[in-house]
């Protein structure tokens, strides 16, 4: 695009660029879902050499429904910024840790009771989103028209910031968190049918579909979330509508870091919480999202939730070591068959 | 520091200038005598000379060509362990303990390593610079951590025990030039700073070539670049195996001079912390490189020593946060860096 002069031709293939094209009703499966399927039926057969009998496969898929969800959470986080501001927010990651740090150090003083770790989760999401938004309007609002390396560097900086801050407060130990029922260290199991299941686990899945029900209730029901919606369908359009874009980007990564932090609490009882764990789950929950198109709800759960799976098989199949290796090659490998990353996008400019 | 550098020539006695109006003013009480004693010390005079090679290779991608990458440490890593793996552990490979111990075999790993980082890059960027603005800066990132996890673990063959897991190498030899040992640090300094200003002069070179004005015509635009003719695939490619390369040779350089190499070292972290460098010293030049180097490993040892002075309660911990919050600084009030680039010639 050299010549930028708006010849009526160019300005009809832009307009005509610009409208999106009805998909046919029977379309292909997307890559990424034949990739899915492959990457199953790859790890499973693998299994079988194992010896790896139904049982072994259903322990295997809990463990992973249980990560999967909480990648899903840290990918909506994604999904939701990406939309309104455009912005891809590497400081993601940090309210994944936040949140169940946060959450703990509350715990101390309360008492040891269910509604003292209820209400300890909830300041710390609310402390999470405040600092979300105020994220937002320190340091990405000011640049909201510069070039994307320099708003990625600046999410970069807020998560180096944010995760040193933890190393101060928190230093480098691993803590621990009560599991929710047990409100002890030691949660407890269920047996269903041979497959072992944490307690924690039901209550990762209950939230994940509470927080999904709620998010899909805001986007549909409420004004603010329909605002939300015309961002990202068109900022400008939504401008002269009357929607205060940069008030909506605001509450975008308000909603993301609440997103972030209630994945990181539910989570935190079935790991140890550690200063540096946001790094992980942040990019983790990244690839999840972009598995799932990078702008689409639905898709970022299923790519959460499919991640976490195919993680668990493939950890469980292959090397536990190279269990992280298998996310960022899904990354990439979804990267280069995700059309909308190649073509030329307004933002590469 | 607004002067449009353009050369050594300029940008020698700008930097003499800075030093000098250092020692005047003493900002924060830091002494010039402070800088050399305390701060500058040959092993972060060697670290920035290694990190000037990488940035210049950084610089032609992101700045130039406007090719983002998170991942440049993994090459920096893959040069690095190649020096160490092949002169520590080369008996498990079957290579002869009397080719092993010639003074020239670490200078023609190190040869060898570069080509074929290189060649890895260029295979490995035909394929992922077709992605864009985020999507290549997270792909980038995506590599560099799966050749960190490689690393880790052992490539994959811990029977072999080839990169020693998470504890890396240690006793990497020092380089030896005949029967001289380029040692003790002092002449070591030499040595890399030698390799980062030739580096500069090729970085210069490419941009003042033809190849050095596609580069910028891809990052203006890539189909107008392509319209005009440049083959923009293949220029990318050989672009980033050339940064790939340059990345390489420093992490052979860093094997021998840090005598041990630990993955963690290439990491996220480090990949990041280069694009910080780029970023200050000003990605749209190749003087950018040493100046960038430089003034972040000061920043960073001036906040290691200096932070509690200068702000009483607070310790060295703080660190990675003033290099945020500072990298944010920078963003938001001056995106191009430090040095500004020269208009197009």
């Amino acid at each position: 695009m050299a010549d930028r002069r708006a010849t009526p031709e160019l300005v009809g293939q832009r307009v005509a660029a610009a409208i999106p094209t009805p998909r046919p009703a029977a379309r292909r499966l997307p890559p990424a879902a034949l990739l899915l399927v492959g990457a199953v039926a790859l790890l499973v057969l693998a299994g079988r050499r194992l010896g790896y009998g139904l049982a072994e496969y259903a322990q295997l898929l809990v463990d992973g429904l249980a990560t999967g969800s909480v990648y899903a959470l840290v990918a909506l986080g994604f999904v939701v910024v990406y939309r309104v501001s455009g912005v891809i927010n590497f400081a993601q990651g940090a309210f994944v840790m936040l949140g169940p740090m946060l959450c703990i150090s509350l715990l101390g003083p309360l008492p040891d009771t269910a509604a003292g770790l209820l209400l300890a989760a909830l300041v710390a999401t609310a402390a999470c989103a405040a600092s979300g938004a105020l994220l937002h309007r320190l340091a990405l609002h000011p640049l909201r028209d510069a070039a994307p390396l320099a708003r990625i560097i600046v999410t970069v900086g807020a998560y180096v910031s944010i995760q040193g801050i933890a190393l101060k407060v928190w230093g480098p130990r691993p803590y621990v968190l009560p599991a929710f029922t047990t409100l002890s260290m030691a949660d407890r199991l269920v047996d269903v049918g041979g497959v072992v299941v944490q307690a924690q686990s039901l209550w990762v899945w209950g939230t994940a579909l509470v927080t999904f029900a709620a998010l899909g209730a805001f986007f549909e029901g409420t004004v603010a979330g329909k605002a939300m919606r015309a961002c990202a369908v068109n900022r400008t359009a939504a401008r002269l509508v009357g929607i205060q874009v940069d008030r909506m980007g605001t509450l975008a990564f308000a909603l993301a870091a609440t997103l972030g932090a209630v994945g990181g609490i539910v989570l935190a009882p079935s790991t140890r919480p550690t200063f540096d764990m946001g790094l992980e789950l942040g990019l983790k929950g990244f690839v999840a999202s972009i598995a799932g198109g990078l702008v689409s709800f639905p898709g970022a759960v299923a790519g959460g939730i499919a991640l976490g799976v195919l993680e668990s098989l493939w950890a469980g199949v292959v090397l536990a070591g190279f269990k992280d290796l298998f996310a960022f090659a899904m990354l990439v490998i979804l990267l280069l068959t995700f059309p909308r990353s190649r073509a030329a996008s307004e933002e590469s400019a | 520091m607004t002067a449009r550098l353009r050369s050594p020539w300029t940008a020698v006695p700008c930097a003499v200038a800075v030093v000098a109006v250092l020692d005047l003013v003493e900002p924060f009480g830091v002494r010039l005598g402070h800088l050399i004693g305390g701060l500058l010390t040959a092993d972060l005079a060697v670290r920035a000379g290694l990190f000037t090679i990488v940035l210049v290779g950084l610089n032609l991608l992101m700045g130039y060509a406007g090719q983002a990458s998170l991942g440049q440490a993994a090459f920096y890593g893959m040069g690095a362990f190649a020096s160490a793996i092949l002169t520590v552990r080369a008996h498990v490979l079957g290579i002869p303990p009397e080719v092993v111990s010639a003074w020239w075999w670490p200078w023609v790993v190190m040869v060898a390593a570069a080509c074929a980082v290189a060649a890895f890059a260029w295979a490995v960027g035909w394929v992922i610079l077709r992605l864009r603005g985020h999507y290549l800066a997270m792909a980038t990132l995506g590599l560099g951590i799966m050749v960190y996890i490689v690393l880790r673990e052992n490539l994959g063959m811990p029977h072999l025990n080839l990169t020693g897991g998470f504890d890396g190498i240690v006793g990497v030899p020092r380089l030896r030039l005949g029967s001289a040992a380029l040692w003790p640090v002092g002449v070591y300094l030499l040595v890399v700073w030698a390799a980062a200003l030739a580096c500069v002069a090729l970085g210069e070179n490419v941009v003042h070539s033809p190849a050095g004005r596609a580069l910028r015509a891809i990052h203006g635009s890539e189909a107008a670049a392509e319209s005009v003719g440049v083959d923009v695939g293949a220029l990318k490619a050989r672009i980033f195996a050339l940064s790939a390369g340059l990345a390489s040779v420093a992490g052979s350089l860093y094997a021998h001079f840090q005598a041990a190499v630990v993955p963690d070292t290439f990491g996220f972290v480090p990949s990041l912390e280069l694009v910080v460098m780029s970023a200050v010293g000003g990605m749209r030049t190749v003087w950018g490189a040493p100046l960038g180097a430089t003034v972040v490993l000061l920043l960073e040892q001036l906040l290691r020593t200096h932070l509690l002075g200068l702000v009483p309660a607070v310790s060295g911990e703080l660190e990675p946060v003033v290099f945020g919050v500072l990298l944010i600084l920078l963003m938001r009030f001056r995106p191009s860096g430090l040095v500004q680039a020269a208009p197009a010639p």
